[in-house]
């Protein structure tokens, strides 16, 4: 029970050992084949188990893979919608997958989603009167900023105090929604917005437009550009390199006079600053005031976004695109086959556990020429359970 | 609340609400401590304990027992444990990624079961009436503790005695603490784990079976507010110790129960500041006790964050 510590191994930023993380390891192992295989046939193993949970529930699994392409890209309609609800997920994925290059697990997302909507809200209130481009123009910086300090704050914790940045961002989703529900239904409040509390709106002049001969708000080219500037950030920079070194080995980052507290917390920062620019675009293009509507779990989404492309920016793309696409259709299936709205959350979680525990399968097939660490000897019990 | 007691009922409604509110705390953090001690982390238990508290009430209301309802919420959180467990085995999985993976699945599958279970009424649990002796209803409604509490907090000291006084709490802790030393003594570390986490698992559905079969008392989607989740920054508050465990779940019940407390006697300003208590305690909390340069006192060395 006692505080294992090795002294001259340990690192003095963080206090731990050349263990400190192995999580992003897998991001760049193995041919690239296999990180698309992979994960094709997880995808295929989850829609086969949730076939035999609504083939369980008294539906034909095929009806619904067919509704489900129907209501996610089967028209123009509903792919316009797929794309719409996949703008905010692209950037709450990347509050997760910009901070596992440091072998971190932020889990934030709902939270900077929450605290930046909040943001951009206030800079509403205070330039009613400024032009669309100015108010836009300040909602999305005061959206960013206060979320890069929602999870910049959980950086500086883990690098200052060490503490754990699942669990503290974890519990920051719930207070930022209980500071969120105060404001706004407190000194925020629109006195005018009688049933559902909600912050002054801010003008349908204002509102973000959508794309060009779409029915698509630009909230989607925010989340495109923030997702490449993410890739190019993590893999075509000295900051990314840095930070990716610190994730892989942070003695090795602190030996080579890289400033570990200062990737960890700027990583969060910016992470935070992607989730809360999704908060923005929820109040600027999608429901006009922040209100409790736009609590709606693309936090939560993003996180599996994230896992799912592999923590990887680029991947996030057509990830988000796909989990938009299941939840836009779960409102057909609900109509069609009278099936409850979680059944999209059950495939979500599904498709979670499945995409995870294929994470084993990496490596089985295609072994690198050159083993870059030797494999510990492992030690088989020898006397079994007689001892 | 009584008009009559005026501000002397918000003392008496905490503490009521601290017997009402910290059950499933008290439940699922002892889960999680059994769990984190044998060198896991198991975030999903927080999915375990909807899906107990879902199962349990469905049990409850087709079979008639609440007991019965009990029983199946554990075994449910077995079979999700089971599954956590068994995830974990393979070569390069992430414990905490995938508990937050079977947090999602089990609060979703929970969601979707138990669609048809919010209208009908299943039966609930009995209570022991403390306050028998008294003749304010108040205190008298604060005061009802009941049995499956009463289980909790003998669970609370059993696991104590088991983890610090039995063979098979020592194995245990050794699987925890340094599983190379588990294997060198000829144990299977990873079946430690399984059981660990299974067991784990049956008390969290257990706290689950409480938040529907008996406090609120029926089944609906916002049925637990995160509780599954706290219990495992609760685990850290209270030093991976079973019956310190008990104290935290207390206070955290009581920091729940402050909100509606002081809204009764109409004090209502920050009314959602105060039902995000238990969540800033906990951040203090960690924060106060955690350190960048040493890993916390009586913490399992395998666990993941302790590296």
């Amino acid at each position: 029970m006692t505080t294992t510590s090795i002294p001259a191994a340990q690192s003095p930023v963080t206090g731990r050992g050349p263990r400190f993380s192995r999580w992003p390891r897998a991001v760049s192992a193995g041919p690239r084949w296999e990180q698309v295989l992979v994960p094709a046939l997880a995808c295929a193993l989850s829609l086969l188990l949730f076939g035999v949970f609504v083939a369980l529930a008294g539906v034909n699994p095929l009806d619904v893979y067919r509704e489900m392409y129907r209501g996610a890209f089967g028209t123009w309609f509903s792919f316009q919608n797929s794309l719409v609800r996949a703008a905010p997920l692209m950037l709450t994925a990347l509050c997760t997958a910009l901070p596992a290059h440091l072998g971190l697990i932020v889990i934030g997302g709902e939270g900077a989603l929450v605290i930046g909507a909040l943001g951009a809200a206030f800079a509403a209130t205070l330039l009613g009167d400024a032009s669309p481009f100015a108010l836009l123009t300040a909602m999305a910086l005061l959206g960013a900023l206060s979320g890069a300090g929602w999870l910049g704050m959980v950086g500086a914790l883990r690098s200052l105090r060490g503490v754990n940045e699942t669990i503290s961002s974890l519990l920051l989703n719930y207070v930022a929604i209980s500071v969120f529900k105060q404001l706004v239904e407190g000194p925020l409040r629109d006195p005018a917005s009688l049933n559902k509390p909600s912050t002054v709106p801010i003008g349908d002049a204002n509102m973000l437009g959508n794309l060009p001969g779409m029915d698509v708000h630009y909230g989607l080219v925010y989340g495109l550009c923030a997702c490449v500037l993410g890739f190019a950030l993590m893999r075509r920079t000295v900051f990314g390199f840095s930070a990716r070194m610190v994730g892989g080995n942070v003695r090795a980052a602190l030996l080579s006079g890289i400033s570990v507290h200062s990737r960890i917390v700027i990583t969060c920062a910016l992470a935070g600053a992607a989730g809360g620019l999704a908060g923005m675009i929820e109040v600027a293009a999608v429901h006009g005031s922040a209100n409790a509507s736009l609590i709606a779990g693309y936090g939560y989404a993003g996180i599996l976004v994230a896992f799912l492309a592999r923590q990887n920016p680029l991947a996030v793309i057509p990830i988000a695109l796909l989990l938009g696409g299941i939840n836009a259709s779960g409102g057909l299936l609900q109509r069609s086959f009278e099936l409850p709205d979680a059944t999209v959350n059950v495939l979500q979680g599904i498709l979670f556990v499945v995409i995870l525990g294929s994470e084993t399968l990496y490596g089985r097939w295609f072994k690198p020429a050159a083993s870059p660490a030797p494999a510990l000897p492992k030690i088989e019990p020898v006397l079994g359970e007689v001892a | 609340m009584d008009e009559s007691l005026g501000m002397l009922g918000v003392p008496l409604a905490v503490l009521g609400g601290a017997l009402r509110v910290s059950p499933p705390y008290l439940f699922v953090s002892l889960g999680e401590c059994l769990t984190e001690k044998s060198g896991r982390v198991n975030l999903g238990l927080e999915g375990t304990l909807v899906m107990g508290a879902m199962s349990a009430y469905g049990v409850s209301y087709l079979s008639g027992s609440a007991w019965l309802g009990v029983l199946a919420a554990g075994g449910v959180g077995v079979l999700l444990g089971a599954l956590h467990a068994w995830l974990c085995a393979r070569q390069r999985v992430n414990d905490i990624a995938i508990g937050i993976a079977l947090m999602l699945l089990g609060v979703g599958t929970a969601f979707f079961l138990g669609k048809p279970l919010i209208k009908p009424t299943a039966p609930r649990l009995p209570a022991f009436e403390l306050g028998a002796w008294s003749d304010s209803p108040p205190l008298r409604a604060a005061l009802e503790v009941n049995v499956l509490f009463a289980i909790g907090i003998a669970l609370a000291f059993a696991l104590r005695f088991a983890l610090n006084r039995t063979r098979v709490g020592l194995l245990l802790r050794v699987a925890g603490e340094s599983a190379d030393s588990a294997r060198a003594m000829g144990y299977d570390v990873l079946r430690i784990r399984a059981y660990a986490t299974a067991l784990g698992g049956f008390f969290a559905g257990i706290g689950g079976s409480f938040l529907s079969l008996y406090y609120p008392g029926s089944w609906n989607e916002g049925l637990s507010s995160g509780q599954g989740l706290m219990a495992v920054a609760l685990v850290i508050f209270a030093r991976w110790d079973p019956v310190r465990c008990l104290w935290a779940s207390l206070l955290f019940g009581a920091a729940g129960a402050l909100g509606p407390a002081l809204q009764s006697v109409g004090v209502t300003g920050g009314y959602h500041l105060l039902n995000a208590a238990p969540y800033i305690l906990t951040l203090a909390i960690m924060i106060a006790t955690s350190s960048a340069r040493r890993t916390l006192p009586g913490q399992p060395a395998e666990l993941v964050s302790a590296r």
